[in-house]
């Protein structure tokens, strides 16, 4: 018995969800009286886990696996479950753990709950809290299959240090044969992701055009924050689709987002509603945005993000 | 080449949510149903390989029979025929088998369907089926062009896409950039009119045994009141999100 975590590297190196769901794991491993297993493709640092409650880390290092392909990923997952005889299995919720878990599913016979939000409330019967209706509420799902997959939602348990002395073991896994082939990946360089970021800065129509999003990039520099936008804006043209958050663009589940020109139509809010802590700054104090937020400026933005950025890089100078 | 899109039914975004039965069931008293927003840019996308390069198009649920005007809307907006599979959905698993069994008695080509719904968000289905299908996948999907037997496919990534290729059948989960918003379309009466004699075949379900079950709903607690900041006091909002919600 045990439970698995599969711990999502980039380039080597641990994606923070991986810590996330490894943290998750111990406490899930705890609650069901039996260790957690981590499984870490091509990473460089697999003991970095211990400190996450990791007492047994299985690593693959295969040349082959730096390409991702969702059917070998999820066939070697389910090795692992096998070998560890695995009750629980967790996976995060970046692309690519969202995209092997059902996959894992099948394959091992497995109910599967996604956007599991906390610790399983019971174990017999298993039941865990999940985000439902785009964030406007929550449901208590019971896992009624002997393996059950977990999908953590990011950014809702934390990253927990446990500190335990663990160990690697290398693992040799089968690779099975996929038809479905990578032709080629294009990453935006230097910048930081909306999947990635603690914190976001996001800008809307109030801000009137493309051209005054200089302020917004500097506010996200000074914060190391990622840039979003409003459904408007992209559609606009004033920005890439890749940076429209919302109910139809990307989910936002930073510790915190804040919102610049952005009235807070329905959509938007329920993309980013999982963020801790939302700040909203709106010329309009009718705006919806200010019934989410949990701290607002009524007050022209391009006024008050020129003062924030330079009161940010005094606190930044002071506080570093 | 054989289309088929799954539509999943669900409440409008702007409906209120609320629970019945001790929060045991969804309160759909007053809710108006809508395709699901992400299904739509899967059927959008399927109406445009229809009318350019010549394709058949099956749009299905499994649902009772108060789904069925979300499957006429998709009729109405040119989908070919529709496949009802008499089940409440309650189980994604569950669901993913009865279309598993919808896809191979119907011999598709290509299955589309959104990367998610937007009431349970439980975003499995589409990678289920493929799953039980042994098809390839490509999740959260924005771009997909198709030549005789081969497929190119975008998908999301965290910071950027992907491109894949792959033979068919595929299945592949929608989301915006499959099609954009602009491309979505509203029936008009020609095609409300036609769809009410498109077929509309209901199959019964194989009823498999379903793998979760949702013992209680919660809605979100209620928020603290913002709290706000004179937009000559910027200092004041930095020190709260330093010192209170110490996320800076």
């Amino acid at each position: 018995m045990s439970v698995l975590v599969f711990a999502e590297t980039s380039e080597g190196k641990f994606k923070k969800s991986a810590f996330e769901a490894t943290s998750y794991g111990k406490k899930v491993a705890e609650q069901l009286g039996t260790n957690v297993v981590v499984l870490a493709i091509n990473s460089s640092e697999p003991t970095l886990l211990y400190t996450y409650g990791a007492e047994k880390v299985l690593t693959i290092s295969n040349e082959a696996l730096n390409t991702f392909n969702v059917k070998i990923y999820a066939n070697i997952i389910k090795q692992a479950a096998e070998k560890e005889s695995a009750q629980v299995v967790i996976l995060d919720s970046n692309t690519n753990g969202l995209y092997i878990a059902p996959n894992v599913a099948v394959n091992l016979n497995a109910g599967y709950a996604s956007n599991v939000v906390a610790p399983p409330s019971s174990v017999a019967p298993f039941t865990v809290k999940r985000k439902t209706f785009s964030n406007k509420a929550f449901n208590n799902t019971e896992l009624t299959t002997e393996v059950k997959i977990i999908g953590l939602a990011k950014n809702s348990f934390g990253i927990i240090e446990n500190e335990v002395s663990g160990t690697v073991e290398e693992f040799s896994a089968t690779l099975i044969e996929s038809s479905l082939t990578s032709e080629s990946i294009e990453r935006t360089t230097g910048k930081v992701t909306i999947a990635d970021a603690d914190i976001v800065v996001s800008g809307g129509r109030g801000l009137k055009g493309p051209e005054n999003w200089g302020m917004v990039e500097e506010l996200a520099t000074v914060l190391g924050a990622a840039t979003a936008c409003s459904k408007p804006v992209s559609d606009l043209g004033w920005r890439p689709h890749s940076e429209h958050v919302g109910q139809t663009g990307k989910p936002v589940a930073s510790n915190l987002y804040i919102a610049i020109g952005i009235s807070g139509a329905i959509q938007h809010l329920a993309g980013v509603n999982s963020s801790k802590v939302k700040v909203v700054i709106n010329t309009d104090p009718e705006a919806p945005f200010f019934k989410a937020a949990d701290y607002g400026i009524v007050g022209d933005a391009f006024e008050v993000v020129p003062k924030l950025i330079e009161k940010l890089k005094e606190f930044k100078a002071n506080n570093a | 080449m054989k289309i088929i899109v799954c539509i999943s039914h669900v409440p409008d975004t702007t409906s209120k949510i609320n629970f019945t039965e001790n929060d045991k069931k969804f309160d759909s008293n007053g809710v108006q149903f809508v395709i699901n927003p992400y299904d739509e840019f899967a059927l959008t996308r399927a109406m445009w390989f229809k009318e350019k390069q010549g394709a058949t198009v099956t749009v299905v649920n499994v649902g009772t029979v108060s789904t069925e005007p979300t499957l006429r809307k998709a009729l109405a907006i040119g989908a070919d025929n529709a496949i009802r599979v008499n089940a409440e959905a309650t189980d994604g698993f569950a669901v993913a088998k009865e279309l598993a069994e919808v896809v191979k008695n119907g011999s598709f080509d290509l299955v589309l369907a959104g990367k998610e719904s937007i009431d349970y968000n439980g975003g499995m289905v589409p990678g289920m089926l493929a799953a039980l299908l042994d098809f390839n996948f490509v999740n959260a999907c924005i771009g997909l062009d198709i030549e005789g037997d081969k497929a190119t496919i975008s998908r999301e990534i965290d910071g950027g896409k992907e491109i894949l290729s792959s033979n068919l059948p595929l299945i592949i989960a929608g989301q915006k950039g499959l099609v954009e918003e602009k491309d979505l379309r509203i029936p008009n009466m020609r095609g409300i009119m036609m769809a009410r004699k498109k077929p509309l075949t209901v199959v019964e379900p194989i009823n498999s045994t379903p793998t979760t079950a949702i013992a209680s709903f919660e809605k979100q607690a209620a928020k603290s009141a913002c709290k706000i900041v004179d937009a000559n006091n910027v200092d004041e909002l930095i020190s709260l999100l330093h010192n209170e919600a110490k996320v800076i």
